[in-house]
């Protein structure tokens, strides 16, 4: 059998606040294949995945990294999206 | 060395491994950074540090080899502290031993500078009016990216 990949999204701070979520797991649809592809697709989900993600500043991280946002996926990453930083 | 951690660190304890017995050693700086107990013109009564755990130690390593390679030094040591902090609590510690004062006070301001910017902890402050998620500062930006502009 073949298992789908899936793809372990994280979100952090304000971001999680707005979204209601920590993480989930995602099967990413053939038609989505960069970072930025993935945010317009979890845009669609409705208003205030909308105005989470078009937050200015807004981050991306795959496996741990922070990217740009034509990043390719694979879709087996774990990807987190966060505003800025404000430790120290 | 790399530390985050709820409890609080000793900086006494710090210091000592930093100078460690070791005689090349002619400097340590250290910082300590603590919380305020005002923001924007508000009074805070608590803050609550929230992090990425793994990508944090990640960013936090990547930024001690970067200053290990651009200067002399002997030893970094970086420790922050998650979780609920109260006024005054200290938040974080960067100490750098070095031959020298110059190559351990530039690596100790280099480290905070891009520990500010790049390493994922986000604060979240109480306020009278409530909680709210502390917004990030230009001024930060502007400290990080000037390392960029100097010539190594």
């Amino acid at each position: 059998m073949n298992m789908p990949k899936s793809l372990s999204l994280r979100f952090f701070a304000r971001l999680r606040d707005d979204l209601n979520t920590s993480e989930e797991s995602l099967v990413l649809p053939e038609q989505v294949t960069t970072v930025e592809e993935l945010k317009q697709y979890l845009c669609l989900r409705g208003d205030n995945w909308q105005a989470a993600l078009n937050t200015p500043g807004l981050f991306a991280a795959v496996e741990q990294k922070v990217v740009d946002w034509d990043t390719p996926l694979e879709g087996h990453e774990e990807v987190a999206f966060f505003p800025p930083v404000t430790g120290g | 060395m790399i530390l985050v951690q709820e409890a609080d660190f000793d900086t006494q304890q710090q210091y000592q491994a930093l100078q460690q017995d070791c005689p090349q050693i002619g400097a340590i700086v250290t910082f300590v950074g603590l919380m305020r107990d005002f923001n924007e013109g508000d009074q805070v009564s608590s803050l609550f540090l929230e992090h990425y755990p793994g990508m944090t130690e990640k960013v936090l390593e990547d930024i001690r080899q970067q200053a290990m390679q651009r200067w002399q030094l002997n030893q970094i040591r970086i420790v922050h502290r998650v979780g609920e902090l109260a006024p005054s609590d200290q938040i974080v510690f960067v100490g750098v031993s070095s031959a020298h004062r110059g190559d351990a006070f530039a690596a100790c301001e280099f480290v905070m500078d891009f520990l500010k910017t790049q390493a994922p902890f986000w604060k979240r402050e109480q306020t009278p009016e409530g909680s709210r998620w502390v917004e990030a500062r230009q001024s930060d930006d502007k400290a990080a990216d000037r390392w960029n502009d100097e010539s190594k």
